[in-house]
């Protein structure tokens, strides 16, 4: 064991010795390689980190949504149906909720108004999402004037600025109280947006929603699981897209690769010849090519990892928000928990690595298996 | 279902080894028919040069196939939240037909490349290269496996639809279930456990009297090979339940995660790589060829060094976590 370790010592020796003196064609593929490894890590980082982040959000979401329909569109409820469902065996409480959207022209953003189970504002005040008082550059005590559904101003009080922690769920978020609420969207006291139902034991979830259902047909009702499923397949097909479209990019490097493994120049070829006539074997000359490509790729990766992790985390990607976020004109500003998975790690190494090396192995082949004596004769 | 990038890099490890060691079968053919020692032609060196080629192909097939193996569980662990009725891995693999088929697959290229590297070892430590028809004998096993590997995969993925209701755990190893699973789950501890335990002491038996005095090389091999599954049917049978300290819960696969602090990787990973090296140490021992009399059990005490170190690891962890639970069965 200790004589096989010798020898792979010597060679990772000699395979570095052998980067360092062709340091300008190396230092090209090294920057290419860790340019793949950072795009294809900042997406996969990043659109796990969203995905992270929406689980977190709806473990604190009711376990079915209920709302009503009319001609196919949501439409108010009348407080009764609270009753209606309390009584439902294993329905732990309903709640009624109150929330609308408000288009708001001066920032030309759609605002959510929301009245909140607890720690409502007093009647007059308002609590706003971070980057909504950014847009409207509003501080504790300002007057943010709307116009009701009549037509008529309403002038809020400023009482507070929402947790910038919140921010990726409250950046369009203008908390309000029960009456003001109404009075500003007309909507008549015994109504509610739509209902929350939360079932104390998960696995009656389903059958929760088949007794609502059946106690008021009328109804859609939406349950937390379906939420969190649709969020990981927006995120899981955003992610796959950018991969899937950056599979040029990979081609491109593989090719690039391929080209610099199979061009070698008339001096190199000279050099495993000479090697080979000092008594290398094959194997040998194939396991120190091999060990060159596995310290390019284990730097590049490293570097590749490092700066697509500062890039997400540190730097507020800019690349990718778009497609991977979404868009709208209130974007929060949220900074995103880091976490290493292996099972990331592992994906990262198989999409950039595994090509890599593949498309060495055969040029690599090719160099370890040259004649000496017809390449010393070149 | 296919976009994800878990999935993808999956596939994609898939097919690049089924393109790379499909094409060393082509060659392993060609080669058992005109392979030639005494000959110097042109052909014959040809012949030689590539077989550099397909030992560094089924090499790095070998080096891909365990991480795959455990990105593939842990990918279906993950997709689990995405079929109505699954919990874990077992729900994504059973949401259709190809899920199941792919993890045996994988299981079977994992022992299979293992194999292979030892007997290349072996062969490439020989003046004569002695077991070469060999090794390219189970190459025409291993190239077809791998593509049927990569098509198993490309048919789950492609097939995976998250309308359909997959069963969970429970109702695969559970009371109510059959199939060999169910069978596993079913089987009674008071026999259940000696068996296991006595199975695990005989092939490190086995594996020290091999150590000390070069015999039972072979017999070591063929108990680590018959330990494994033996070993799989314990952790259903008892270990799991232990685990989870509730009697009617046998999933193998709800080890992986988080809440049972990874139990499944502490002890998959020792028992995959102590049953590979037992099973090598096994076939270094079988060897008979005058050029490697020397050398073969050299290799062979080596590979069982490593398979008595991880089938310890494993059978220690095992009791670790029974001693810890606080489940009485």
């Amino acid at each position: 064991m200790r004589a096989w370790i010798e020898r792979q010592r010597g060679l990772v020796d000699f395979a570095v010795i052998n980067l360092g003196r062709r340091w300008g064609r190396n230092l090209g593929l090294f920057l290419a390689y860790t340019l793949l490894v950072f795009l294809l890590a900042s997406v996969v980082l990043y659109g796990d980190a969203l995905r992270r982040e929406a689980r977190l959000l709806l473990a604190d979401a009711p376990e079915l949504v209920v709302q009503r329909l009319t001609a196919g569109r949501q439409d108010v409820l009348p407080a009764e149906w609270r009753e209606r469902l309390s009584g439902l065996r294993g329905v732990h409480a309903v709640e009624g909720r109150l929330w609308g959207y408000y288009y708001d022209p001066a920032s030309a953003a759609n605002l959510t108004l929301l009245v909140p189970a607890a720690g409502a504002p007093a009647p007059g005040r308002v609590l706003l999402g971070a980057a909504l008082a950014r847009v409207r550059g509003l501080a504790p005590g300002d007057v943010l004037s709307l116009r009701g559904y009549d037509g008529h101003p309403y002038a809020f009080t400023v009482a507070g600025i929402l947790a910038r922690e919140s921010e990726l769920a409250s950046a369009d978020l203008m908390l309000v109280h029960e009456t003001d609420f109404r009075a500003f969207f007309g909507m008549a006291p015994g109504f509610y947006t739509d209902l929350a139902v939360y079932v104390a034991n998960p696995r009656e979830v389903r059958r929760v929603a088949e007794k609502v259902l059946d106690r008021l047909p009328g109804t859609r009702v939406i349950a937390r699981e379906e939420m969190r499923r649709t969020y990981e397949a927006s995120f899981n097909w955003r992610q796959g897209l950018l991969l899937t479209l950056l599979s040029t990019v990979l081609l491109a490097f593989v090719l690039l690769a391929w080209d610099k493994a199979s061009g070698l120049s008339a001096e190199e070829r000279r050099e495993i010849g000479i090697l080979k006539a000092l008594g290398w074997e094959t194997g040998d000359v194939l396991r120190m090519k091999l060990w060159e490509g596995v310290l390019v790729s284990l730097c590049a990766f490293l570097a590749g990892y490092v700066l697509a992790w500062l890039h997400i985390f540190y730097a507020d990607v800019p690349l990718f928000t778009a497609v991977l976020k979404g868009w709208s004109v209130l974007y929060p500003r949220f900074t995103l928990t880091p976490e290493v998975d292996a099972g990331q790690l592992v994906t990262l190494a198989l999409l950039t690595v595994l090509p890599y090396v593949a498309a060495t192995l055969v040029p690599v082949w090719r160099a370890a298996t040259l004649d000496p004596d017809e390449v010393m004769r070149e | 279902m296919i976009f994800q990038p878990a999935a993808l890099a999956l596939l994609l490890a898939a097919s690049l080894n089924a393109l790379l060691l499909g094409g060393s079968g082509v060659f392993a053919l060609h080669l058992l028919r005109h392979w030639n020692p005494a000959s110097g032609s042109e052909r014959q060196i040809a012949l030689e040069r590539r077989t550099y080629l397909v030992s560094t192909l089924v090499g790095l097939s070998l080096l891909l196939s365990l991480p795959a193996l455990a990105l593939f569980v842990h990918n279906a662990d993950a997709m689990a939240t995405f079929f109505t009725g699954a919990m874990c891995a077992v729900g994504s693999l059973k949401a259709n037909t190809w899920g199941m088929p792919a993890l045996w697959a994988m299981l079977a290229g994992f022992f299979l490349a293992a194999a292979w590297l030892v007997l290349n070892h072996l062969d490439s430590l020989g003046w004569d290269t002695p077991l070469l028809r060999g090794k390219y004998r189970l190459l025409l096993v291993l190239a077809p496996l791998s593509v049927v590997q990569a098509g198993f995969l490309w048919l789950y993925y492609l097939n995976l639809n998250p309308e359909v209701i997959t069963s969970c755990c429970g109702s695969l190893f559970g009371p109510a279930a059959s199939g060999v699973a169910a069978e596993m789950a079913a089987l009674p501890v008071a026999w259940a456990m000696p068996l296991f335990f006595a199975g695990w002491l005989l092939t490190l038996a086995a594996g020290g009297a091999f150590l000390a005095r070069r015999r039972f090389g072979r017999l070591f091999g063929v108990l680590a090979g018959l330990h494994f599954p033996l070993a799989l049917a314990a952790i259903v049978a008892f270990i799991a339940p232990y685990i989870y300290e509730q009697p009617n819960h046998h999933c193998p696969f709800c080890l992986l995660q988080r809440e049972h602090g990874y139990a499944g990787w502490v002890l998959y990973l020792p028992l995959f790589l102590g049953t590979a090296a037992g099973i090598g140490a096994g076939l270094a021992a079988a060897v008979r060829a005058d050029s490697l009399a020397d050398v073969a059990p050299r290799v062979a005490a080596g590979l069982a060094k490593v398979a008595l170190a991880a089938l310890g690891l494993f059978g220690l962890a095992v009791l670790l976590y029974l001693r810890r639970s606080h489940l009485v069965l």
